[in-house]
């Protein structure tokens, strides 16, 4: 024993092993901060190793080829001893990393933890946030199928609408004029070297500094944050009631790091991994590439923003939202910390979690696409043809042959892109369809061409039979047969000019 | 650094000695600093040429490549066509296969659109029957000479330059149309 002791003195004369514990794992935080809210930094940390462990694993066998990453990916799947679980596990790891990653952002916003003096860990955390979103996109590319290959093209798309530089960005980041052999190379290098060595750089800038200023004490309302006084109170928290991280105040962040752990293993093994959906060849145009869930939000503000402020919400709010949240804690530096007493911070984040939600909720059913099948998949409701003159039926047949199904539903089937067409004749007069099928307008194309006039007759007459049984079809009020006796009794006084002109349909 | 301050050396020294010493290793700083920076810069050049090479080439990336032949193209139709990117490396595999739309429209007068709908570049598809090209991301639709029908998409279909030669026709093909770049 006492040999032993012995020569754990001399290792820790020359390893210094007790000082840089008391410096790290055992130095004293406010009690207070030993809290389940304070457990999400130290998950999305674990997160983050889990991702490096299970990355270099899969390393072993990934070629970082656009020739033989699809096949290496299906070894992976298929034929690698644990290789699909392992790919599960990485593909988990990183939701979890992203979803826990926002936890703790929001979480220390709540908390006022942004405020004096620990300004520069915010901002620290704000870099650490791009380089996690940036490797969980350059990581969707390693799973090189249609996906990653149109992704990138989006990407590309994207960059290339930046004025003056764009040109030369979309080269840059493509290695080359258009997605090839050395693409993938460049997004390997970028998600394997680059990218984590930043986020090592940054996450001991990040843990450095949370040592040196502090971890926040857990906010109480009624105690706001003066520059002058704050150092001075915290060092008075600390003598009352600081506590060693380790043991005293880690136990509830180990909890919930085995409940992280035992998360994402559960959700690989049964949800397992992410595809590969389709090989990388660009001559196979049937898809519709859809990015992971973290860009859904993206994904759904692109399809649904007026074509006026899209260039303007592609590059000014990404830009406004981060110069707001690097400039944050000089904005707000003093002042109450507490949730409690910030009711515009509380409802903020309610504010952009609800449209994160719903955006995301979007870019899963993406109702503004057309549904590419519904012509030829989606049969007309039988009812609908029930008792129908030969001329309506004729209608139906080009209402389903002209693809108006991909656009239109009708009986809950079909597309979302146009209004559903169940009721269209209490809505449209024959006229009105006429004009709205051969002119388009309103985000709906013109057929004029591609319909004769037959066609557009037996279609508008089918359509006029779109109606609930018991409303009756819309009617052209300027035209006197359709008026009700009441109507035409006004019409027998003078009436207005523009009254009595012929109504101009087509 | 306490350590060094100790020294042998400078506990005998006097004032002077100490001064001049300081001037020498002030000097052998600042020079060691400047060889440190030229060698980086040698350093860097190569690095910088080797990573930005791509951003800097201001060749033409694009060449006349082949779609086959004529009478692959009936007249008044639009069908699919492939060639292998010119812009090449061995092991592009899958990738360097590039699909376009070919609408013919009588004789030699085409029109040979990029499958890349100039929304976002996804890749539209071609629905004859309604005669209108559909993009499966954002809802963007474009009429069959390429203009732009409906949805998000800024402007028409981008346009390969085409030629017809040996009863082929040929493309001008190698390079992703973007808004700023379009083909």
């Amino acid at each position: 024993m006492n040999t032993l002791r012995k020569m754990a003195v001399w290792l820790d004369e020359r390893l210094h092993l007790t000082a840089i514990y008391a410096s790290t794992a055992g130095h004293e935080v406010p009690a207070s901060s030993g809290s389940w809210f304070y457990v999400f930094g130290s998950a999305t940390l674990l997160c983050f190793i889990i991702q490096v462990i299970t990355g270099t694993c899969l390393a072993f066998v990934y070629v970082p080829s656009t020739n033989e990453a699809f096949t290496s990916l299906q070894y992976l799947n298929h034929a690698q001893f644990w290789g699909w679980y392992l790919r599960a596990v990485h593909y988990w790891g990183s939701n979890f990393m992203v979803a826990l990653m926002t936890l703790h952002m929001i979480q220390v916003f709540l908390f006022g933890a942004y405020k004096y003096p620990r300004e520069l860990t915010w901002i620290s955390g704000i870099f650490l946030f791009l380089s996690t979103l940036a490797l969980a996109f350059t990581g969707q590319v390693m799973r090189f199928d249609q996906d990653a290959y149109w992704g990138l093209g989006i990407g590309a798309s994207i960059l290339g609408r930046i004025p003056v530089v764009g040109a030369g960005l979309v080269r840059l980041v493509l290695a080359g004029p258009i997605v090839a052999g050395e693409t993938l190379s460049r997004f390997f290098t970028l998600h394997v070297f680059i990218i984590p060595g930043l986020l090592i750089a940054l996450i001991t800038m990040h843990l450095r500094l949370v040592l040196a200023k502090g971890i926040n004490e857990y906010p109480r309302p009624g105690r706001p944050v003066r520059r002058a006084t704050y150092d001075a109170e915290y060092a008075d928290i600390l003598r009352k009631e600081g506590v060693p991280f380790v043991p005293n105040a880690v136990g509830k962040d180990l909890i919930f790091a085995a409940i992280t752990i035992v998360a994402i293993l559960g959700a690989a093994l049964l949800f397992g991994p992410k595809g590969p959906h389709g090989q990388p060849d660009p001559t196979i145009i049937d898809t519709a590439p859809q990015p992971d869930f973290y860009f859904l939000v993206i994904y759904a503000a692109l399809a649904l923003l007026p074509d006026w402020m899209e260039a303007l919400v592609m590059f000014g709010a990404p830009a406004i939202a981060l110069l707001f949240l690097l400039f944050l804690p000089f904005i707000a530096n003093q002042g109450e910390k507490s949730a409690r007493r910030r009711p515009v911070a509380v409802l903020s984040v309610i504010f952009i979690l609800m449209v994160i939600g719903i955006l995301a909720y979007m870019g899963v059913t993406a109702p503004w696409s057309p549904k590419m099948s519904a012509w030829s998949g989606d049969a007309i409701p039988v009812e609908y043809l029930k008792g129908r003159t030969p001329l309506e039926m004729h209608g139906a047949v080009v209402f389903q042959n002209k693809q108006c199904r991909n656009c239109h539903a009708l009986g809950g089937e079909g597309g979302q892109r146009g209004p559903a067409l169940d009721e269209v004749a209490t809505r449209l007069t024959d006229p009105e369809m006429v004009r709205q099928v051969i002119q388009g307008g309103g985000n709906m194309p013109s057929y004029g061409k591609k319909l004769t006039p037959a066609e557009v007759e037996a279609l508008v007459a089918f359509m006029h039979t779109l109606h609930p049984k018991h409303t009756p079809p819309a009617r052209d009020s300027n035209k006197p047969a359709n008026r009700l006796p009441r109507d035409l009794a006004g019409l027998t006084a003078p009436a207005s000019p523009r009254m009595t002109q012929p109504v101009v349909t087509q | 650094m306490q350590d060094s301050k100790a020294s042998p050396g400078h506990a005998g020294g006097n004032q002077e000695e100490k001064k001049t010493d300081t001037t020498r290793r002030d000097w052998l700083f600042a020079a060691g600093v400047a060889l440190n920076v030229a060698a980086g810069v040698i350093l860097a050049i190569p690095l910088v040429g080797f990573v930005f090479s791509s951003f800097l080439e201001r060749k033409d990336p694009r060449s006349w490549i082949s779609l086959g032949d004529l009478e692959g193209f009936p007249e008044g139709t639009t069908r699919i066509a492939a060639y292998r990117n010119p812009y090449t490396r061995p092991w592009d595999g899958d990738t360097a296969n590039i699909p376009c739309w070919v609408r013919r429209l009588r004789g030699n007068t085409f029109q040979v659109f990029a499958v890349n709908c100039t929304h976002l570049g996804c890749p539209v598809r071609w629905f004859q029957e309604s005669g209108l090209f559909m993009c499966p991301c954002h809802g963007g639709a474009y009429y069959e000479d390429g203009s732009r029908a409906a949805g998000p998409p800024p402007r028409g279909l981008f346009q390969y330059d085409y030629k017809v030669e040996n009863g082929q026709l040929w493309v001008k093909g190698g390079e992703t149309p973007t808004l700023s770049n379009p083909v």
